[in-house]
C-alpha cells in the first residue's frame, strides 16, 4: 500500500471510529490508538499523537454546540481543568520515560475498563440541593434547561472529584485519549451534577486537557502531519456525523456490539504489549 | 455586568470553537490534498519511528514551513490552529470573567493557562 490507499483505508476507520464513538458516548479517540498499531502496524508514538489531535477537534467541535445550548458549566469546567491540565503534563512526562509495551498494556486495562463502564452505563439521578464548602466559595451550582424551565443545581464532593480528574487528565497525556468516560464519572458519582451537564462539561473540557499535553508531544516529534491528517478529518467528520443520527436514535444494542469491540481490542493490547510486539 | 452575563460569554465561546476547528480543518483538508497529490505514490513510512524533522516540532520552524508553501509544513500549521483553539477559549474566559470582575476565576483561568503555556512550551520535561 502507498501513502495515499493508506491514507484513505485510515480515513474511512476514522470515521467510522468517530461515528461509532459518538453515537454510544465512547468516544472515538479511545478505538484510534488501538486500530491504527493492531490493524495497520503504525508506531504507538505516532499513533498517540495522530489521537490526540483528533481529540482535540471532536470535541471542541461538540463543545461549541452544548456551550450554546447552556448544559455545560464553565465554572466547573474551569477550576476542574486545573487538575486535568496538571494531570495531562504529568500523564505526558511519564509516557516519555515508559517502555512502549507497558504503555499498550495500560492503554488495553483503560479500554477494557471503558467498555465496562458503557456496557453498565447506569447513571444517578440524584442532583444535589446542598453545596459542599469549597463549591459554595467557588460558586459552583448552575442551571440547566429541562422540559419545565431550567433546573437549578448545586455541586457536592469537589476534592474527590479534583482528584478523580488529576487521573483522567493523567491518562489523556499518557495514553492520548480524552478519557471522557472518567471524566463523567468524577462529575456524575463524586459531584453529584445532572448527568447531561457532566458529559457535556467533559466535552468541554476534553480540548484544553488534550491541548495541554499535544503541545508536549508536537515538540518531541510524535505528531505526523501526513498521518494526523486523515486521523483528524475522519474523527471529525464520523462524530458530527453520529452526533446529528444520535438524536431520537436506538443505540443500546449498538452500543452493547461496541463496547464488546472495545473489550477485545484491550485484551489484544495487552496481549500485544505483554508479547513486546507494540 | 448585563453585557457580559454568562449567556453571551456562552455564545462567543460556542462561535469561537466552532470557527478555530472549522478554519484548522480547513487548512488540513486543503494542505493534505496537495500532499498526498505530490507524496501519495511514495510508501508510507509512519511503521517505525524516527521523530519529526526539527522544523515541524515548534512554532517558528512551522510557521516557517507553512510561508514556504511545504505541504507538511502547511498541514502542521492546521494541527498547530487546532490545539490553539481550546487555548483561545482560556485566553477568552481570562477576558470575560474579569470583564465580570470575577476575580477568582480570573485567578483560576490564568492558572489554567499558565499550565498550558508551560506545556506548550514543552521541551524541559
Amino acid at each position: 500500500m502507498n501513502t495515499l490507499e493508506l491514507s484513505l483505508v485510515i480515513a474511512v476507520g476514522s470515521v467510522l471510529a468517530g461515528f461509532l464513538g459518538a453515537l454510544t458516548g465512547l468516544g472515538g479517540g479511545v478505538v484510534i490508538v488501538p486500530m491504527l498499531t493492531l490493524a495497520f502496524g503504525i508506531d504507538i508514538r505516532y499513533a498517540i499523537g495522530a489521537s490526540l489531535v483528533s481529540v482535540i477537534a471532536t470535541s471542541s467541535g461538540a463543545a461549541a454546540a452544548y456551550v450554546k445550548e447552556g448544559y455545560s458549566n464553565i465554572r466547573v469546567g474551569m477550576f476542574l481543568e486545573i487538575a486535568t491540565t496538571i494531570g495531562a503534563i504529568t500523564g505526558t512526562a511519564i509516557a516519555l520515560r515508559l517502555p512502549l509495551r507497558v504503555i499498550a498494556v495500560i492503554f488495553g486495562v483503560v479500554l477494557m475498563y471503558s467498555a465496562y463502564l458503557s456496557w453498565r452505563q447506569e447513571h444517578d439521578s440524584m442532583v444535589a440541593h446542598q453545596p459542599d464548602r469549597l463549591a459554595k466559595l467557588l460558586r459552583l451550582g448552575g442551571t440547566f434547561p429541562t422540559a419545565n424551565g431550567l433546573q437549578h443545581y448545586e455541586v457536592q464532593g469537589v476534592p474527590l472529584g479534583f482528584g478523580v480528574m488529576y487521573v483522567a487528565g493523567m491518562l489523556s497525556g499518557l495514553l492520548g485519549i480524552g478519557s471522557g468516560a472518567v471524566k463523567v464519572l468524577a462529575m456524575d458519582k463524586a459531584m453529584k451534577l445532572p448527568f447531561k451537564v457532566s458529559t457535556t462539561t467533559s466535552n468541554f473540557m476534553i480540548g484544553v486537557t488534550a491541548a495541554a499535553s499535544a503541545g508536549i508531544y508536537l515538540n518531541r516529534g510524535y505528531i505526523d502531519p501526513a498521518l494526523a491528517m486523515p486521523v483528524m478529518l475522519g474523527v471529525l467528520a464520523g462524530s458530527l456525523a453520529g452526533a446529528r443520527v444520535l438524536a431520537g436514535a436506538q443505540v443500546r444494542t449498538l452500543r452493547l456490539i461496541f463496547s464488546i469491540v472495545v473489550a477485545l481490542l484491550g485484551v489484544e493490547m495487552i496481549f500485544n504489549g505483554l508479547k513486546g510486539r507494540i | 455586568m448585563a453585557g457580559w452575563a454568562d449567556e453571551r460569554v456562552d455564545n462567543f465561546m460556542g462561535n469561537l470553537l466552532r470557527i478555530g476547528v472549522s478554519a484548522a480543518a480547513m487548512v488540513v483538508l486543503v494542505s493534505g490534498g496537495a500532499y498526498l497529490a505530490r507524496h501519495g505514490h511514495e510508501a508510507p513510512r509512519y511503521q517505525v519511528f524516527i521523530g519529526e524533522p526539527k522544523e515541524l516540532t515548534n512554532v517558528p520552524g512551522i510557521v516557517e514551513q507553512a510561508l514556504a508553501w511545504n505541504s507538511n509544513g502547511l498541514i502542521q500549521f492546521g494541527l498547530l490552529m487546532l490545539i490553539a483553539t481550546p487555548v483561545a477559549r482560556v485566553v477568552f474566559s481570562v477576558i470575560a470573567f474579569g470583564m465580570q470582575r470575577d476575580w477568582v476565576y480570573v485567578a483560576i483561568t490564568l492558572t489554567v493557562l499558565g499550565l498550558l503555556c508551560f506545556g506548550l512550551s514543552g521541551s524541559h520535561l
